[in-house]
C-alpha cells in the first residue's frame, strides 16, 4: 500500500521533484524516477533513504530545488542572534517558529511534521498551513538552530528569517472574538436547559416554589453574556455617539440593554420569567453572524496572496552566466538579477554594478534619481535608469508588498465609485429611519398590548440588516478578482472593476501588444556585420526594455558580456552606447539619420556604428492569435484604436485584419499617445489602454484604465491598473463582460437586501416576529446575500466563457 | 404532596452540581483557545489524513529483516 508509486511510463517530460520542465541533457535517472538535476535527486535519496518516500504520494511534484546556501547561515552562530529568534530555550528543550515560504500543499505538511525522522534531536513539529509557518520543538543540546534551517534547506524548505520582524516583538493573536462566542453559546445552552420547567406552563406546585430559583439562576447566567460577550456592540456604539456619527451597531446595542432591562423588570416584578433565553441566542448568533464573516474575508485574500500569483517574471543570472527569465515568486536570496534600463527593481537587494541610477518615484515620489554605488543596498519599487545593472537579491519581498505598491496614492485615478455612494448614502440614513421605525411601533403598540410593544421595539432593531448592503460590494468584487486572478487578469484592486464596467472607448498601442514578441520573421539588409560588431549590438541590446530590442536580441547568437559605457535610451527613437570608444546607434531611420529614400516601409531597426550606416533589420510583424475575432467582437459595443509609434507600413495589413470602424493612427510618439488620450475624454469619451507598459506608461497612465500586457518578461509600471498575461489576450472581451455583470450582481444584490428588510419589518412592526427569530434571520440575511453574490458571480464567469 | 417537596429540594444542591460540571467544561474551552488550538482550523483537516502509524511499523519490520540478515 506505501510502497512507492511508480508513474507508468508515458511520455515523463517533468522532474519527479518539482515538477519543472526536465532537459533532455540535463536529466538524472535515479530509482526509475527522472530527476531535473542533482538537487532534486538528492532530496528524493534523503527521503526514500529515511522511508519517507509518501512524501510524493499527498501531491504530484510536490518539491522544490534546494539552493546552495553554505555560509548563509552562519549568523545563527551567534547566540544573541538565536536566543532572539527562538520562542522558547531551557537546557534540554527549544522551541523556534519558523517561516517557510514553499509550504503550499499537503506534502508540505507531511514532511515538516515528520522532521524528527530526518533529524535527531528534533522532537516534535507542527505546521500552520495558512500562515505557513512551523513550529519545531528540538533539543539544543543534541541539534543547533543552524543546524535545522540547513535540513530544511536541503530538502527544499529553505526558512525566511528575517531579523526585523523579531525585533518588533511577537504580535499578540486576538482571540477574543472566539471567547465572546464561547462564553455566549455556554450561557445561551444552560439558559435554554433552566428555562424548560417555564416553557411547560403547567400549573404544578413545585414548579411555582423553584421559580424564583430557577429565575434569578438563569438571570445570573445571562450577565456574562450580557456584559462581556455583548460588550463589543456597546463600545462601538459608545465610539459612534461621541464621533457624531450613527453607525449600524447603534440600534443593535439598543435592542439589547432593552430586551435586558425589559426581562430583568418582568423577573423582579413577577410578571413573567423574561425573555432571557431569546437575548442570550440573540447575542449568540450575532456573534456567530461576525465570526462567518471574518472567516470568509481571511479566506478570500488567503486565496488572493496565495493561489494568484503575480505575473512578473525577472532576468535571473544563473551561476553558470546564463540568463534566464523567472517568475518574481521564484526569486531567492543570494540570486544576481539583471535590471535593463526602466526595468522595476522588485526586491530589496544589493547592487554588484559599479554604478547606478535608481528612480524611486513609485516608492517616495521623488522622481529625481539618485546615484548609487556598488555595495549600496536596493530598494524593492525602485526603477533603474540608464545602463543595465546586476544586483544580488538580499531577500524576496512579498508580494503584498508590490501589491500595496501598486495601489500607492500616487497611481490613484479618480474613478467614480457609483455603488460606494450608494452604500454610503444609505448607511447614513439607515440607522437614524430605523431608531424612528422603532420608537413609532412601540408607541403605537404600548396602548394596546405592552409585552408586544416591547417584543415590536427589539425585533425592529435586531431584524433590519445594512450589513447586506455593507458586505455585497465587497464580496462580489473579492470573487471577481479572484475569477480573474486564475484567468490571469490581475487587477488593482476592486475599483478597477467599476472602472471596466464604465469604458467605451479601447486604444491598443501596436509593438508588443496586438503584435507578439514571440514569433517574428527578422531578416537583415546592408553591410554584413562582423563578429566584434554583432557582439558589440547584442550587448547594446541587452540593455533595452523595448519589444524590438527584446526581439532582436533572442534572434541574435549567444555571446559573451562586455561592458557598455554611456548607455542611453531614448523614447521613440533608439538606444546609443558607447563601447571600448566605438559610438553604436540603434534606432529608427531618423535616429540614424538615414533618408528612407524607399516608399515601402516596414518595421525596421537601423543599425550605425562610428559614424558608418550599417544595415538595418526587418521585422515581420506577427499578429496575436485570434486578433481578428477578437477585435470584431469589441467593435461591437465599444469604440476601437490602435496607436503606433511606428510608421504606415503595416496599415494595408492591418485594415484587412481588423474592422472598418477601428481607427488607425501611426508615428505617434510617447507624448503625442498621450495627448490623443487626453483629447478623446475631453471629448467625454472613457478610455482604456492597452499597452506594453514601458513605452506607454504615460498614456496608460492618463487613460482611465491602463492595462499592461505581460509576455516573457515584463516591464512592470506601477502606472497600469490591471496586467493581462499574452497568452488570455483574445479573452478581453470576457473580460470585460465578466466586469459589467459583477456590478448587476452588486445592484440584484441591493435590490435583494432591501426586499429583505422591507419583509422583515413589515413583519416586525406588525406584531408578528419574535426577538429571537430576528435575532436567528439576522446572520441568515448575511449568509444568503453572500451565498447569492459568490454564486451569482462564479455563474456569469462560467456562462460567459 | 409534602413529602415530594421535602425530597424536591435536592433540587438546589443537583442544579449546582450541573453548573459546576458545565463551569469545569467552559474552563477546559477556555484553557483550549489560550493554548492556540482554534488559531488555526485549516491545517488540522490535512493533519489527520496521514497514516504515521503503518509506516513506522513497517520501517520498524524492514531495520528488523534486515538485521536478521545481517547477523551471520
Amino acid at each position: 500500500m506505501w510502497a512507492v508509486k511508480t508513474e507508468k511510463f508515458m511520455e515523463v517530460k517533468n522532474c519527479f521533484h518539482c515538477g519543472l520542465d526536465l532537459q533532455k541533457e540535463d536529466q538524472i535517472v535515479f530509482d526509475e524516477k527522472v530527476f531535473c538535476c542533482n538537487g532534486c535527486k538528492t532530496v528524493y535519496e534523503i527521503f526514500s533513504q529515511n522511508d519517507m518516500i509518501c512524501y510524493y504520494d499527498f501531491e504530484k511534484s510536490p518539491g522544490a530545488t534546494p539552493l546552495d546556501i553554505s555560509g548563509k547561515y552562519d549568523f545563527l552562530d551567534n547566540e544573541s542572534i538565536v536566543a532572539k529568534l527562538l520562542e522558547f530555550q531551557e537546557d534540554s528543550a527549544a522551541i523556534v517558529s519558523l517561516n517557510i515560504p514553499h509550504i503550499h500543499c499537503s506534502s508540505c505538511i507531511w514532511i515538516l511534521e515528520n522532521l524528527q525522522k530526518l533529524q535527531e534531536g528534533i522532537s516534535t513539529s507542527q505546521v500552520n498551513f495558512p500562515q505557513k509557518k512551523v513550529r519545531i520543538t528540538y533539543n539544543p543540546e543534541v541539534v543547533s538552530l543552524k543546524k535545522i534551517v540547513h535540513l530544511l534547506s536541503s530538502i527544499g524548505y529553505e526558512p525566511y528569517i528575517s531579523l526585523e520582524n523579531y525585533e518588533t516583538g511577537k504580535n499578540n493573536v486576538d482571540r477574543s472574538l472566539t471567547y465572546k462566542l464561547g462564553l455566549a453559546f455556554f450561557c445561551f445552552g444552560n439558559i435554554m436547559l433552566l428555562s424548560f420547567p417555564e416553557y411547560f406552563e403547567v400549573k404544578e406546585f413545585w414548579l411555582d416554589t423553584y421559580k424564583p430559583f430557577f429565575r434569578w439562576l438563569i438571570f445570573a447566567l445571562s450577565l456574562p453574556s450580557f456584559l462581556y460577550s455583548a460588550s463589543g456592540y456597546y463600545v462601538s456604539a459608545y465610539k459612534s455617539i461621541k464621533s457624531g456619527l450613527l453607525n449600524i451597531d447603534i440600534p443593535i446595542a439598543l435592542g439589547i440593554i432593552i430586551f435586558f432591562i425589559r426581562s430583568t423588570f418582568d423577573i423582579i416584578m413577577d410578571y413573567g420569567s423574561g425573555f432571557f433565553d431569546s437575548l442570550t441566542g440573540l447575542i449568540f448568533f450575532m456573534l456567530l453572524g461576525k465570526m462567518f464573516q471574518i472567516k470568509t474575508y481571511s479566506f478570500l485574500s488567503f486565496e488572493r496572496d496565495f493561489k494568484s500569483y503575480f505575473p512578473i517574471a525577472i532576468t535571473r543570472i544563473n551561476t553558470d552566466f546564463s540568463e534566464e527569465s523567472v517568475p518574481i515568486y521564484d526569486v531567492e536570496k543570494g540570486n544576481r538579477l539583471l535590471i535593463r534600463n526602466q526595468e522595476l527593481i522588485p526586491v530589496d537587494g544589493i547592487l554588484i554594478s559599479d554604478k547606478a541610477e535608481i528612480d524611486y518615484s513609485f516608492v517616495t515620489g521623488e522622481a529625481i534619481p539618485i546615484a548609487k554605488k556598488s555595495g549600496d543596498k536596493l530598494f524593492a519599487g525602485g526603477k533603474q535608469i540608464g545602463k543595465v545593472i546586476e544586483m544580488e537579491v538580499l531577500h524576496s519581498v512579498s508580494q503584498s508588498y508590490l501589491t500595496q505598491l501598486w495601489s500607492n496614492d500616487v497611481f490613484q485615478k479618480n474613478v467614480e465609485q457609483k455603488h460606494k455612494s450608494i452604500t454610503d448614502k444609505v448607511s447614513h440614513y439607515f440607522t437614524p429611519i430605523l431608531l424612528l421605525i422603532a420608537f413609532a411601533g412601540f408607541g403605537y403598540w404600548i396602548f394596546i398590548d405592552a409585552n408586544i410593544a416591547f417584543n415590536v421595539f427589539t425585533a425592529v432593531l435586531i431584524v433590519a440588516c445594512p450589513c447586506a448592503l455593507a458586505l455585497t460590494a465587497p464580496f462580489t468584487m473579492g470573487n471577481v478578482l479572484r475569477i480573474l486572478g486564475k484567468k490571469k487578469f490581475y487587477l488593482k484592486n476592486a475599483l478597477v472593476i467599476e472602472q471596466l464596467a464604465q469604458v467605451d472607448t479601447i486604444v491598443f498601442d501596436k509593438t508588443g501588444t496586438i503584435t507578439t514578441n514571440k514569433k517574428s520573421n527578422i531578416s537583415y539588409e546592408g553591410i554584413t556585420l562582423s563578429e566584434d560588431d554583432l557582439l558589440v549590438l547584442k550587448n547594446v541590446l541587452r540593455a533595452s526594455n523595448h519589444p524590438l530590442s527584446r526581439m532582436l536580441y533572442d534572434f541574435l547568437p549567444e555571446c559573451k558580456r562586455i561592458l557598455i559605457n554611456d548607455f542611453e535610451e531614448i523614447t521613440g527613437k533608439g538606444i546609443q552606447a558607447i563601447v571600448d570608444g566605438i559610438l553604436i546607434k540603434v534606432g529608427s531611420a531618423e535616429f540614424v539619420s538615414k533618408n528612407e529614400e524607399n516608399n515601402i516601409q516596414q518595421t525596421s531597426v537601423h543599425i550605425k556604428i562610428n559614424e558608418t550606416y550599417f544595415g538595418k533589420y526587418i521585422f515581420n510583424n506577427q499578429y496575436r492569435e485570434g486578433l481578428a475575432a477578437l477585435f470584431k467582437e469589441l467593435s461591437h459595443t465599444y469604440q476601437i484604436k490602435v496607436l503606433s509609434g511606428d510608421n504606415e507600413g503595416e496599415r494595408t495589413s492591418l485594415e484587412a485584419i481588423l474592422p472598418k470602424s477601428t481607427e488607425l493612427i501611426f508615428n505617434q510618439k510617447p507624448e503625442q499617445k498621450l495627448e490623443f488620450i487626453k483629447k478623446l475624454q475631453q471629448n467625454g469619451q472613457n478610455v482604456m489602454m492597452v499597452g506594453d507598459g514601458l513605452n506607454d506608461a504615460g498614456a496608460l497612465a492618463q487613460s482611465n484604465i491602463g492595462i499592461s500586457i505581460s509576455e516573457n518578461v515584463n516591464v512592470f509600471s506601477p502606472a497600469c491598473d490591471a496586467i493581462l498575461d499574452a497568452n488570455e489576450f483574445n479573452k478581453m472581451n470576457y473580460f470585460l463582460k465578466l466586469s459589467k455583470k459583477s456590478i448587476t450582481t452588486i445592484k440584484m444584490s441591493f435590490a435583494l437586501s432591501i426586499l429583505y428588510n422591507i419583509v422583515g419589518l413589515s413583519f416586525a412592526i406588525t406584531g408578528n416576529l419574535q426577538p429571537l427569530v430576528a435575532a436567528i434571520i439576522m446572520p441568515l440575511s448575511t449568509v444568503t446575500i453572500v451565498s447569492f453574490v459568490t454564486i451569482a458571480s462564479n455563474f456569469y464567469a462560467k456562462r460567459l466563457n | 404532596m409534602p413529602n415530594q417537596l421535602i425530597f424536591m429540594s435536592v433540587i438546589y444542591l443537583l442544579i449546582s452540581i450541573s453548573i459546576i460540571v458545565a463551569v469545569f467544561f467552559f474552563l477546559a474551552f477556555v484553557r483550549a483557545v489560550k493554548t492556540g488550538q482554534y488559531d488555526d482550523d485549516y491545517t488540522p483537516s490535512v493533519r489527520m489524513l496521514f497514516d504515521d502509524e503503518l509506516i513506522k511499523k513497517e520501517c520498524d519490520e524492514n531495520i528488523q529483516i534486515t538485521e536478521n540478515h545481517l547477523k551471520p
